[in-house]
């Protein structure tokens, strides 16, 4: 009934690529992704910050530059041993001459203490940085961010259902926003164990912003196959899921690619403060831009194929 | 004149008016330039902003205390009573310091009360940790019998007044009453079974002269002895009102109540990070948003430089709604902007790629374009809606207080809900008045 000078609206051959046929392929790439960082997960856990267990941070900046920066290192760790009542557990080296000393709660007093210990021997240190934390906040922080997390993926998911009328879409969208969750969590776990990287308040607020990124990710790729179920509505589920697909992906990959410019800027010419916060920002994209077709979508068509053998 | 001129005009008015309130302060270009201050007052409602950005202690250096209040010997009805007394002679002992815009603020969880101070740019943190960290310290002071008062009629000097022996102790609580005669707000206080001795004794010998109340040193007020008061229950009258009344019986409270306070969090940043923080985030995000616009340039071409455009919009509306609002900015701030920039984009990227579709599929381009925006419509809504979702979860906007109030973490959410709700604007209003500006032939 269409004439020539007619959108080609109709035709549902014009995608060229076949994202229903490697479903089991898309599985297993996330399962060789996470199952590392799971198993480093369960047995490793997290390296909690100060900001989780309590303890206390000092960053001095040493205006010395002849000495090496590891001969510095342990010459620090060994005066401060003469200190009563401090427990060093950590000394790390930054860039420009700068230390971070991690220990056991103190106070400002103790801190003080240290200080003129470290400019008697060095002439000029400057403090950069000083924080103690109760042990007491830390917990309550666990508690409340946790609480963050369940109600935001509530809420989200609640309205991806409300909005696609259909709880599958919900609950496949939140799915997928676990699975880039547990991307991030076991890819610091690693990092935690082998190279000592911290999770903190940052942390968890990236975590928490990537989530909001996977599903801003996927609801587009559902919102194109609604589109395409309601102009093809006779048309497969597979072969729907597929046009939408082909659809999406470049605008998936450009977007992503927009904010991972960002972000890597960021990493690269940002502060060291906050250098593993954009990492973990910079994960949760790239996790989430791979979520969308390849996580939440293959869900939705394992979803249908469930419930199409039932029918049966 | 047709609708998107118009829209042009409102568009260029709001640029323009972001360049203005965005100008830093002292610039200098030929002569000097800067932003102007804002002062508007109409009636009851006061809108003035000396549109300076608001560092937070992160970026410009200095202290954030976390203080807990043992609360275990105030009686539970005098618990609100005393945390709020706590927090008046800390905010009082914080401005004898002379701190510039320090951060006062008490929070209650479960059973634990704690007041939350930042005090930004101090250098000696330790000489002031150690004047906030005391006990409030409250006595009454008499006159040496030899003064006669009523023979000096001047003001009489602080140091005249010799201590009672009578101290805050004694004292059980002060609270805002009303006079039975004039209905006048007044002061109630009651004593503890041996202040109203103490006091009984006190007052027999200075009727008719005044009797300082010290807070820390420091007078709070000196009530003139009209009678001897022998039941523990005294009235101090004046000329009150309402509100002075409960300034006063605060004060007193915060000797009547003690409460000792102890630090549960500290955090100190020296100036000199936050200053190389600021530099190194800016440098970053001005090098990704070039970034950003020379990739949709090459992508997207002619439709890409509209883009660019409205992104540097973007970037002007959000600053100024910064300066306005005022935002404190935090290094995660910072992060939240960049991250929402990139965010932004999205919206542009969506319709441009629809609009790529529908002439594709044959259309011509001027209604390619109207499709383009009309049909991506519902994706940007529903995508921005779950962010916005998040960054109200994070924001907590009603303080609840079992949900995250970390400054930090606000701050981040904060600029991340402004970052999308302008992006929404720019990506989809100024996008698409820019497109059919200069698609018009």
């Amino acid at each position: 009934m269409r004439g020539p000078a007619q959108p080609d609206r109709g035709n549902l051959f014009y995608q060229k690529m076949n994202f229903t046929k490697y479903l089991n392929l898309y599985f297993i790439i996330s399962a060789l992704v996470i199952l590392p960082g799971l198993y480093s997960l369960f047995r490793f856990g997290l390296k909690p910050a100060i900001d989780f267990t309590g303890g206390s941070i000092i960053e001095v900046r040493i205006k010395n530059n002849e000495s090496a920066a590891e001969k510095n290192k342990e010459k620090i760790n060994n005066f401060l041993s003469d200190i009563d009542e401090i427990e060093l557990d950590s000394i790390q080296v930054g860039r420009e001459n700068n230390f971070t000393l991690k220990l056991k709660p103190i106070d400002e007093a103790k801190k003080e203490e240290i200080l003129n210990k470290l400019n008697k021997e060095y002439v000029e240190v400057e403090e950069l940085r000083f924080e103690t934390v109760g042990p007491v906040l830390g917990r309550e922080l666990i508690r409340k961010t946790l609480l963050a997390v369940v109600l935001a993926a509530g809420f989200i998911l609640a309205y991806v259902a409300y909005q696609f009328k259909d709880k599958k879409y919900g609950i496949c969208a939140v799915l997928a926003m676990f699975h880039d969750s547990l991307v991030i969590l076991g890819i610091f776990s690693l990092l935690g164990h082998f190279w000592g990287v911290e999770v903190d308040t940052l942390f968890v607020t990236a975590l928490l912003t990537s989530l909001s990124f996977s599903v801003h990710d996927t609801v587009v790729v559902y919102d194109r196959i609604r589109e395409t179920i309601k102009n093809h509505p006779k048309a497969d589920f597979e072969t729907v899921v597929n046009k939408a697909l082909s659809e999406t992906m470049s605008r998936s990959v450009n977007n992503s690619l927009t904010i991972i410019f960002m972000l890597t800027c960021l990493y690269l010419l940002g502060g060291q403060s906050i250098k593993w916060f954009v990492f973990a920002l910079l994960i949760g994209t790239i996790s989430g831009t791979y979520s969308s077709p390849f996580v939440a979508t293959p869900l939705l068509v394992v979803w249908e194929r469930i419930k199409r053998r039932k029918l049966k | 004149m047709n609708k998107n001129n118009k829209r042009l005009l409102i568009i260029l008015f709001i640029t323009v008016l972001a360049v203005i309130i965005d100008l830093p302060k002292n610039f200098i270009f030929n002569q000097k330039i800067s932003s102007p201050e804002i002062n508007i007052s109409l009636g009851n409602f006061k809108f003035k902003r000396d549109l300076k950005i608001k560092k937070g202690l992160d970026l410009q250096g200095g202290t954030h205390l976390v203080l807990q209040a043992d609360m275990k010997d105030v009686e539970e009805k005098d618990k609100n009573d005393a945390l709020f007394a706590v927090r008046e002679v800390i905010a009082k002992r914080i401005d004898l310091y002379g701190v510039s815009e320090p951060v006062i603020q008490t929070s209650k969880i479960g059973d634990t009360s704690r007041i939350i101070v930042e005090l930004p740019g101090i250098s000696n943190v330790q000489e002031a940790i150690e004047l906030i960290g005391k006990t409030a310290q409250l006595d009454f002071r008499e006159l040496p019998p030899e003064l006669d008062q009523d023979a000096t009629d001047s003001a009489i000097p602080i140091f005249a007044f010799n201590e009672t022996g009578l101290t805050g102790k004694d004292l059980k609580r002060a609270t805002v009453q009303f006079s039975e005669q004039t209905g006048e707000p007044v002061v109630g206080l009651s004593f503890t079974s041996e202040g109203s001795k103490k006091f009984a004794e006190i007052t027999e010998r200075n009727v008719g002269k005044q009797v300082a109340i010290f807070l820390d040193g420091m007078p709070v007020t000196a009530p003139r002895v009209n009678e001897a008061i022998t039941s523990g229950d005294a009235v101090i009258s004046g000329q009150f009102t309402p509100k002075s009344a409960k300034n006063l019986a605060i004060q007193l409270n915060a000797g009547a109540l003690p409460v000792p306070i102890k630090i549960v969090e500290q955090k100190n940043i020296g100036a000199t990070l936050g200053e190389e923080s600021v530099q190194k985030s800016l440098r970053a995000g001005l090098i990704g948003l070039s970034l950003v616009i020379i990739f949709m340039i090459a992508y997207y071409g002619k439709l890409g430089v509209l883009a660019g455009i409205a992104l540097v919009i973007y970037g002007l509306i959000t600053l100024a709604i910064y300066k306005l609002i005022p935002v404190t900015l935090t290094l995660p701030g910072i992060a939240g902007f960049i991250l929402s920039i990139g965010m932004a984009v999205d919206a542009n990227i969506l319709i441009f790629e629809r609009i790529k579709e529908e002439l594709r599929e044959g259309r011509p381009l001027k209604q390619a374009m109207e499709l383009g925006f009309g049909r991506a419509w519902d994706s940007i809504k529903d995508a921005n809606i779950c962010t916005i979702i998040t960054a109200l979860v994070l924001l907590n906007p009603f303080n609840f207080p079992w949900l995250v109030t970390w400054g930090m973490i606000r701050g981040f959410a904060l600029t991340l809900l402004i970052g999308v709700l302008v992006g929404l604007f720019t990506g989809i209003v100024v996008t698409r008045t820019l497109v059919r500006a200069f698609y018009k032939n």
